[in-house]
């Protein structure tokens, strides 16, 4: 089994905020990420495709193909958008790095027909990501 | 989890730390052999980078697996503060019984850490400089 990860940047804001919660407790959970105003970040996107090179042209899945898929899933729905009100697959959920990493998951993983997706990696700041993978998948 | 799929929160810390290679168990010969300039008997520091796993179930009424505020505050206490601008060899009990490779010092971690109350310890790694790294996820692993 061979592991191809190709990576793509996007910007976009997000809030965390919660309408259940009161407004302290809003505040208290979230801290400065509950500025109503929102905040941006440069997210770094990690995608892990698993598989076997096929024996004509040494490929796991072409990478011109991958690139078309991030592009089309990923950059068009979420770069220099506010994931809150933009992006129709989180709403209602906190866009915290995991929710976005899940939704993420769900997107890609229909798409990629050649190899399967194995993992995906998103890092909100160079400190901080949250990983998606198959329950069990892990550890190869 | 109901979908099937898991989600793991990462985060990276740094510390710096200064440390020799040296074993009781080796002659004075050896121990340069083995260790070569590691073994400089007045030691040697590194910026560590600390890079922490946790797993869990994302609450969704947060949206997390566990508020990174907790996860911070516990690293500090537990490795942080211990290891920040210290001598390993000297300074954390561990490393009076073991030798403070970044092997060891990943185990280390790991044993402080795996108590994290609020989500599951998958994974350790330490990047000991750019081009070193490892990583430690249990005995199981």
């Amino acid at each position: 089994m061979v592991y191809l990860t190709r990576k793509l940047e996007f910007s976009a804001s997000h809030l965390y905020n919660n309408p259940a919660l009161s407004a302290e407790e809003n505040k208290r959970i979230f801290g400065k990420c509950n500025n109503p105003h929102g905040h941006g970040h440069n997210y770094t996107l990690e995608v892990t495709v698993a598989g076997e090179p096929d024996p004509v042209t040494g490929m796991v899945l072409d990478l011109k193909e991958l690139k078309e898929i991030l592009d089309r899933e990923i950059t068009q729905r979420m770069d220099h958008r506010f994931l809150n009100y933009e992006v129709e697959e989180l709403k209602g959920q906190i866009p915290t790095c995991e929710n976005i990493a899940r939704v993420i998951w769900n997107l890609l993983e229909p798409k990629i027909r050649k190899g399967r997706l194995y993992k995906v990696r998103l890092y909100e700041t160079p400190e901080l990501f949250a990983e998606c993978y198959r329950n069990g998948a892990q550890g190869a | 989890m109901s979908d099937g799929l898991k989600i793991e929160l990462g985060r990276r810390y740094q510390f710096s730390a200064s440390h020799r290679l040296h074993s009781d168990q080796l002659s004075d010969e050896e121990n340069r052999r083995v260790y070569g300039k590691c073994n400089n008997p007045y030691g040697h520091g590194h910026n560590y980078t600390v890079e922490v796993r946790v797993s869990g179930n994302v609450d969704p009424a947060t949206g997390m697996i566990a508020n990174l505020v907790d996860l911070d505050v516990f690293v500090e206490r537990e490795v942080l503060e211990p290891f920040d601008h210290k001598l390993l060899n000297a300074e954390v009990a561990a490393f009076r019984e073991s030798v403070p490779t970044t092997e060891n010092l990943c185990k280390e971690i790991y044993r402080r850490l795996k108590h994290f109350p609020k989500a599951k310890l998958e994974c350790v790694r330490v990047e000991e400089t750019s081009n070193n790294a490892f990583e430690y996820a249990g005995e199981e692993f």
